[in-house]
């Protein structure tokens, strides 16, 4: 761990908001692109079923 | 043209939306900010002029949503799309409709509320000046909004969420005039600017405001 | 050599960016964790801003993403204007909420930045109001997208939204300029001014704006790919409740 010095507090908050905010958005587009992807496969079956 | 202004500004009086309820908003947003600043004039008279902007830019956006609304859902705007009139023409009349009902009486009662923020005397004609010239951008800046939100349903906040960023600029150089003229400074660069973006915004957003609305008919 | 416009075509769109697709996220991740790594452990203190400076890694890259991103949305939306590819309207809805994170990011990092330096959160400097304005622009583009229920019309609408948006965000630029002078330094790490940051700090610095850059692409290529499917799904099920009428 660096020394941050008296701004250790700026640093790692910006550091720790930065990061949840870019895993968060790469969390949710991987979870919708999956469950879209799902979906999609599920009604692409019901169709080749039915004709 | 002239047959669809009469036409628009007749129903905007018989339903007594457009005059009244626009200028009363006005009027009370200006009245509830010594609630909430403090009654002390120096202070006042120093924020008049941008609270009377930030009121007459709110008050132009209550009516936004009536310039095309009730139009569409009566049908009235597909005979219009598919009239002689350019769509463009159209869009234009309807704007220049809701500045004559709203966006001119703000200005003619600008003054006697500009008097109840102390607004210091010089500053009475870069006021007036400015949102003359800066109300209709607020007008057409509006159709368009109002063109892009008219086939949503309860449409309004997301109006408004559109519209306001793209007032910011009318807004800077609008009340940019009227603070230098409330402080006797020159104000001759942000008059040019507040005319070159009302100019520009008239020349080119009908023509957005149609391609939205021939999107929306379709 | 296949011409761009091949793309057009939403299976060999998909096709093609899944195959590069794991290829560029783990470029992504390894120049994203391999600069703020850097950044953070192995960089010297700035003499005057202290450890701040290692805010600068997350915060220049951000700010020019979010700008970047919006001028990609604006291209996007041109192409689909003109020439009606699905895929272009689909990426540019699919790049806005990323621009929007990339905003706040770059704003909350301004922010703590400049709580020590400036002594305030938050001035109404004209870098940082354009931002927020930007923010808002980003704001009113996701809410019109889903606001709207039918693809084609959402598209048509948002894109006109986004050309005009793109003139009026100028015009505030330029307005918000005019009306403050601030306190803000001039961009210190554009690419032909390299001579302003030292080397130490501009080296993971560049490896962070690649990261950046990666991810975005990344993001965008599942976001797209995600927005194509939805839109065959709905389609699908129209159809569907059409045949059983």
């Amino acid at each position: 761990m660096p020394d941050l010095g008296k701004y250790a507090l700026e640093v790692l908050s910006a550091y720790g908001v930065s990061l949840v905010l870019i895993v968060g958005i790469v969390l949710l587009s991987v979870a919708r692109s999956r469950r879209v992807r799902a979906e999609l496969e599920a009604v692409e079956a019901r169709r080749q079923r039915n004709g | 043209m002239i047959a669809l202004l009469a036409r628009d500004l007749r129903l905007a009086v018989r339903a007594g939306g457009g005059f009244g309820l626009g200028l009363s908003f006005f009027l009370i947003v200006v009245v509830l900010v010594p609630f909430g600043v403090g009654p002390e004039t120096g202070l006042l008279s120093r924020i008049a002029p941008g609270v009377l902007w930030v009121a007459a830019l709110l008050a132009c956006l209550l009516s936004l949503d009536r310039i095309f609304a009730l139009d569409y859902e009566d049908g009235s705007l597909d005979l219009l799309a598919t009239s002689p009139l350019p769509l463009e023409g159209a869009a234009a009349v309807k704007a220049l409709a809701h500045w004559l009902t709203t966006g001119l009486p703000l200005v003619l009662a600008a003054p006697v509320l500009a008097l109840l923020m102390n607004l210091p005397w010089q500053g009475y004609a870069p006021l007036m000046l400015s949102l003359l010239l800066g109300t209709p951008a607020l007008s057409v800046i509006g159709a368009f909004g109002a063109a892009l939100t008219v086939g949503i349903k309860r449409g309004g906040l997301l109006l408004s969420l559109l519209v306001l960023p793209l007032y910011v600029p009318t807004l800077i150089f609008g009340a940019d005039v009227a603070r230098r003229g409330a402080e006797g400074q020159d104000f001759t660069t942000p008059l040019m600017m507040l005319a070159g973006i009302s100019f520009g915004a008239l020349a080119l957003l009908p023509f957005a405001s149609a391609a939205v609305l021939r999107v929306n008919l379709r | 050599m296949a011409s761009l416009w091949e793309y057009a075509n939403p299976l060999k769109f998909m096709r093609t960016t899944e195959r590069i697709l794991p290829a560029v996220s783990a470029l992504a991740a390894l120049c994203l964790v391999g600069g703020l790594v850097w950044g953070f452990f192995f960089t010297p203190d700035d003499f005057r801003q202290g450890s701040t400076v290692k805010i600068f890694y997350i915060h220049v890259p951000s700010a020019m993403m979010a700008v970047n991103i919006w001028v990609m949305m604006l291209v996007t939306s041109l192409v689909w204007i003109i020439r009606r590819h699905h895929v272009s309207a689909l990426a540019a809805r699919a790049a806005a909420p990323i621009g929007a994170v990339m905003t706040v990011i770059a704003l909350f990092t301004g922010a703590v930045w400049g709580q020590p330096m400036w002594g305030t959160w938050w001035a109404w400097d004209p870098r940082l109001t354009s931002f927020l304005i930007l923010f808002l622009f980003y704001l009113g583009y996701i809410a019109l997208w889903a606001a709207i229920e039918d693809d084609d019309t959402a598209a048509d609408l948002t894109s006109v939204l986004c050309l005009v948006g793109s003139v009026f965000a100028l015009l505030s630029r330029y307005a918000v300029n005019f009306w403050n002078q601030g306190l803000h330094q001039g961009a210190s790490l554009s690419l032909d001014k390299e001579e302003n940051v030292a080397d130490v700090f501009w080296y993971p610095a560049l490896v962070c704006i690649a990261g950046f850059i990666l991810l975005f692409v990344a993001l965008v290529i599942v976001r797209t790919n995600t927005e194509i499917r939805a839109r065959r799904m709905r389609a699908l099920l129209a159809r569907e409740r059409g045949a059983d009428a």
